[in-house]
């Protein structure tokens, strides 16, 4: 008894904190469901204006355009981030030597580096090469970070060196070493990897704003912005696009939570 | 072209490289050609691993990061800019600009407050969740990180609406009686900074959570017990046991929130678009309206984006030297 009674400040304060974590995301579903009057006198049920919603958004918006960028950035970022930087934390810790432990310590200073210290010399790098609206150049600069890369290399501190040697002896080519027996080994770790960068793509703001000029090519993100510049607010119909932009780092969070827990744990041991 | 010819001919040649000594054995041994023996093989294999990587870095962060140092010695509107007299004019010009002033401000208001706040938090929710006889563990794990699952703009709009003077977050106060009046919350300066914060905390409070989670897998859970049971209370064992051994994760997620903090952007556009007049806007906001918005002046906002530069750096270093220090 007294042993629950102290355990209780522990579940209310995970309880208040569940709950402040949960309420804006049911508000941001319900009020999708919602008029904009309702969402504004604090209906916290479910309306049925969610099709008109839907309607008014995708006759104003070219929300099927942002989508299909959004997906082709997030998605084509993070294919290429893992094969590039799981390779490279591959590469830094079963080949060590003193040369690569140099040249990762210098990548590291990298995440030193602010983006808003590259981001205009990247901006006339791409418009140079006449590479402005392209989805090319939003996704270049997000495929090789140093954090990945580190993630990878600690990760691979516990990627048996057994198994390296005997499919050596078995024949195995170096890269085909990393492909057959490392890729599907260190699957959780390329879990949490996918997770990370997925999200950050999706979700990365600033650069697509900056490389993508004009409105004439949108992601998600942008798409909301836009939302809410205008002088009249339909909330609504902008919950509804919060919502939709929104769902698809969620679903790839909660269909991946496990192996991404793993993963970040396998990486800092 | 006769003198070309003799200064070539004059140009002492380089010695050819003469093996004084037989090469190693094993070199001729199972391969036929002795230079690229299996050891530099894999050694050449690996560089090949890492050039994709460590190129893309250095041409998208190292060669971006010095250009931009040029830039900010320029000025000049649009693409025709030369260097400026006197060469740190643009540094010069930062001292002056109020605005900049008030953003850097903000910033280090945003900074001081919130990130010791996350990390305190998100240190006690970890150290509840990593409780053995916890009861729901997956459901409170879940729904204290799905926030981050929400990107930056969607989550600063929803907060705009709940803060709205017509919005939920008035209704609600009011209707409890705790307040007389709807408030402008995001129409003045502290309480629209109150909000930000509050949002900075829902949204990464979590994401911070998980890497205390994960480094508390590590720490051996019968030192805990052991303290336990000499006696110590839960915030003793907390404080003398468990934080000690995560010293090097806290000092990891102090960096990376600093630097995320100090780069912040989406909420105070989507937010708070950085009104009421620029008391929100963060300095990454006003560098991109300086660079994008009127009249662009990239070597005005290279100068601002080296501030930001200098002080990840000197911010980072410090916590470094604290985390090192031994107590």
């Amino acid at each position: 008894m007294i042993k629950k009674l102290r355990a209780l400040p522990g579940y209310a304060f995970l309880t208040v904190w569940a709950l402040f974590s949960v309420f804006p995301l049911y508000f941001m579903v319900v009020s999708s469901t919602n008029t904009s009057q309702q969402v504004l006198s604090s209906s916290m049920l479910p309306g049925t204006a969610l099709f008109d919603n839907v309607a008014k958004l995708f006759a104003t918006q070219d929300v099927v355009g942002a989508m299909t960028s959004s997906f082709l950035i997030a998605i084509g970022t993070t294919v290429l981030a893992l094969l590039v930087c799981s390779i490279a934390g591959y590469g830094f810790e079963v080949y060590h030597s003193r040369g690569k432990d140099l040249l990762m310590a210098v990548l590291l200073l990298a995440m030193m580096i602010p983006f808003a210290a590259t981001m205009i010399p990247l901006f006339q790098l791409f418009a140079r090469v006449g590479m402005v609206n392209s989805l090319w150049a939003v996704i270049i600069p997000m495929i090789s970070t140093p954090f990945l890369i580190l993630l990878f290399r600690q990760a691979s501190r516990s990627f048996p060196h057994e198994i390296l040697e005997a499919a050596r002896i078995d024949g195995l080519s170096e890269l085909s070493i990393y492909a057959r027996i490392y890729v599907p080994t260190m699957r959780a770790t390329f879990a949490a990897a996918a997770v990370i960068t997925f999200m950050t793509a999706w979700n990365n703001f600033l650069w697509p704003k900056v490389i993508l000029v004009n409105n004439s090519v949108l992601t998600m993100p942008m798409l909301t912005a836009n939302l809410s510049a205008g002088y009249v607010t339909d909330y609504g119909v902008l919950m509804l696009a919060v919502l939709l932009s929104s769902l698809p780092t969620m679903i790839v969070f909660l269909v991946l939570q496990r192996q991404f827990a793993q993963g970040i744990t396998g990486a800092i041991k | 072209m006769a003198s070309d010819a003799t200064t070539r001919a004059k140009k002492p040649r380089a010695p050819k490289p003469q093996r004084r000594s037989a090469p190693p054995l094993d070199n001729y041994i199972g391969s036929r050609k002795p230079w690229l023996n299996t050891t530099r093989r894999r050694s050449l294999t690996g560089w090949g691993f890492l050039i994709p990587a460590a190129l893309l870095i250095a041409l998208m962060s190292f060669v971006p990061m010095i250009q931009a140092f040029f830039l900010s010695l320029q000025t000049g509107r649009g693409t025709r800019l030369e260097f400026a007299d006197p060469l740190w004019y643009n540094y010069q010009r930062l001292l002056s600009d109020e605005i900049f002033k008030l953003t850097l401000q903000n910033t280090f208001i945003y900074l001081i407050i919130q990130v010791p706040l996350m990390l305190v938090l998100a240190l006690i929710l970890a150290n509840l969740l990593n409780n053995p006889n916890l009861k729901f563990k997956g459901l409170w794990r879940t729904a204290i990180f799905l926030p981050c699952a929400v990107s930056l703009v969607s989550y600063s709009l929803v907060f705009r609406t709940l803060f709205a003077t017509d919005g939920f977050v008035n209704d609600m106060l009011g209707g409890i009686g705790l307040i007389g009046g709807p408030i402008n919350w995001l129409g003045q300066a502290e309480t629209a900074r109150f909000v930000i914060i509050l949002g900075l905390l829902w949204r990464w409070t979590g994401y911070n959570m998980v890497f205390y989670l994960a480094a508390l897998q590590n720490v051996d859970y019968s030192s805990i017990e052991a303290a336990r049971m000499d006696g110590a209370n839960s915030f003793q064992t907390f404080w003398y046991v468990t934080v000690p051994q995560l010293k090097p994760m806290i000092v990891l997620t102090a960096i990376m929130s600093t630097n995320g903090t100090l780069q912040l952007f989406d909420e105070s556009w989507a937010l708070t678009k950085g009104g009421p007049a620029y008391q929100t806007m963060s300095m990454s906001h006003y560098l991109y309206e300086v660079s994008f918005q009127k009249n662009p002046n990239f070597g005005y906002a290279a100068a601002i984006s080296y501030v930001i530069l200098i002080l990840v750096a000197v911010l980072a270093l410090i916590q470094m030297k604290v985390g090192d220090k031994r107590d």
